[in-house]
């Protein structure tokens, strides 16, 4: 199988890989770069566990080929975190108790963020549909809407 | 197994590679790579052009052209198709829709495909480089395509004039039971002057209420003159079972979500 060239910026740092042709990004991020914080869950799109924000848009990386991500900046909640200090998302899913097993925390994580990035404050019924293709079997969904607008509070507290 | 993905500028020399066995078109990944990844050794290659024509949304005059690689996240936020935001926002998550394409919609088999069966009831014309097929047509020849869509353009309904229904069990993102897309014209009188209705789930693709539509012909959209059309809701449906539901199910309950649309 061919070996083709990928680059695009994860996180903020450039990488550059060569990758067997048709690799879904999920597998070259996992597997080839190393970043594991996208999980794979059901690779059929309907789970959530792998989404990341690929140039501002919420994407699923196991239906996404990574050659078709050149030069495009990725997102995924391995980035989230400053220096040792906890994005206010995943500060409050921690503290809202809104991650179990956390297979599917990450993917949620990234559907919030997409979310917060253009309604910082939004209301129950748009974190419902924020989330809604992202599936946990652990939590219920409650601890984890709670958690996006606890960060959103939190957010408009610090822009305050 | 990974995939050799071959990448082209124009659709014509997409299409020309897509005449070798087992190769596939990529649009959004949400049918194709799904089936590769499911373990489908049917396909072997995948195609895909970046020509951007194909991502164009083109609305003047009443008339729309949609780009086949459109994504329904691009119709839903569109200005000028509000009236189709409702059926665009139907199908998937917020993900999905960043991805799914208007072109996929066209070949995704029951109970996917929501916003093709909008498409059928605003009497679409599919393109492709060997011109336009009306999609009712197009839709009973999907199995041998191998000619990539390169868009859909239809008339845009006035926004009282088109509705749509998705029933599924989960909210706000459930899989169909059916989906429901009606195209009215009323007179002054407000008896129904032409009628299109389109069913999801109601077969293995979207299809016509044929029945439904001539016997609502001529009468007001009111308790009493929806009967008929109720009545023959469910003439020529052969409703998939799956999961979500049964075909016995679907064909249950179909009069009572066309009737709730109906009289909405």
């Amino acid at each position: 199988m061919a070996k083709v060239p990928v680059q695009f910026t994860l996180n903020g740092s450039e990488k550059a890989e060569f990758i067997d042709s048709g690799t879904t990004l999920l597998n070259a991020l996992r597997d080839k770069i190393g970043d594991t914080s996208p999980k794979g869950g059901c690779h059929q799109g309907t789970c959530g566990a792998c989404s990341v924000i690929i140039d501002g848009e919420l994407r699923l990386s196991c239906l996404t080929l990574a050659e078709t991500c050149n030069g495009a900046a990725i997102t995924t909640t391995s980035g989230l975190a400053e220096g040792g200090v906890l994005h206010p998302l995943q500060r409050a899913f921690l503290d809202t108790f809104a991650t179990q097993c956390g297979f599917c925390t990450p993917g949620m994580i990234m559907a919030a963020k997409v979310l917060l990035d253009h309604t910082p404050n939004p209301s129950r019924d748009e974190v419902v549909e924020a989330l809604s293709g992202n599936i946990c079997r652990c939590t219920g969904y409650e601890p984890i809407i709670q958690a996006v607008l606890t960060a959103a509070r939190a957010n408009s507290q610090n822009a305050a | 197994m990974a995939l050799a993905l071959q990448t082209f500028p124009t659709v014509k020399d997409a299409n020309a590679a897509l005449k070798a066995a087992g190769t596939r078109y990529l649009g959004g990944g949400t049918l194709v790579v799904r089936a590769a990844n499911e373990g489908d050794v049917s396909v072997s290659g995948l195609v895909m052009s970046t020509d951007p024509a194909l991502s164009a949304i083109a609305a003047a005059g009443g008339k729309v052209r949609i780009g086949a690689s459109v994504t329904m996240a691009a119709i839903a936020r569109h200005p000028d198709l509000g009236p189709l935001a409702k059926a665009a926002r139907a199908v998937g998550g917020p993900a999905i829709r960043n991805m799914a394409t208007v072109g996929g919609n066209l070949f995704a088999p029951a109970p996917y495909g929501d916003f093709a069966v909008a498409l059928l009831a605003l009497d679409a014309a599919v393109g492709t480089e060997d011109g336009e097929l009306p999609i009712e047509t197009f839709l009973a020849r999907r199995d041998g395509s191998r000619s990539i869509v390169t868009s859909v353009s239809f008339t845009l309904p006035k926004a009282d004039g088109f509705r749509f229904l998705k029933v599924s069990r989960v909210k706000p993102k459930g899989v169909s039971v059916l989906s429901i897309a009606a195209v009215l014209e009323q007179a002054a009188d407000g008896t129904v002057s032409s009628a299109r209705i389109a069913l999801g789930c109601m077969a293995d693709r979207p299809m016509r209420a044929k029945a439904a539509e001539k016997a609502l012909k001529g009468k007001k959209l009111d308790q009493n003159g929806i009967a008929a059309a109720l009545a023959a809701a469910t003439e020529g449906i052969a409703p998939i079972t799956d999961p979500i539901a049964s075909a016995w199910y679907r064909a249950e309950v179909l009069p009572i979500h066309l009737g709730r649309l109906l009289l909405a």
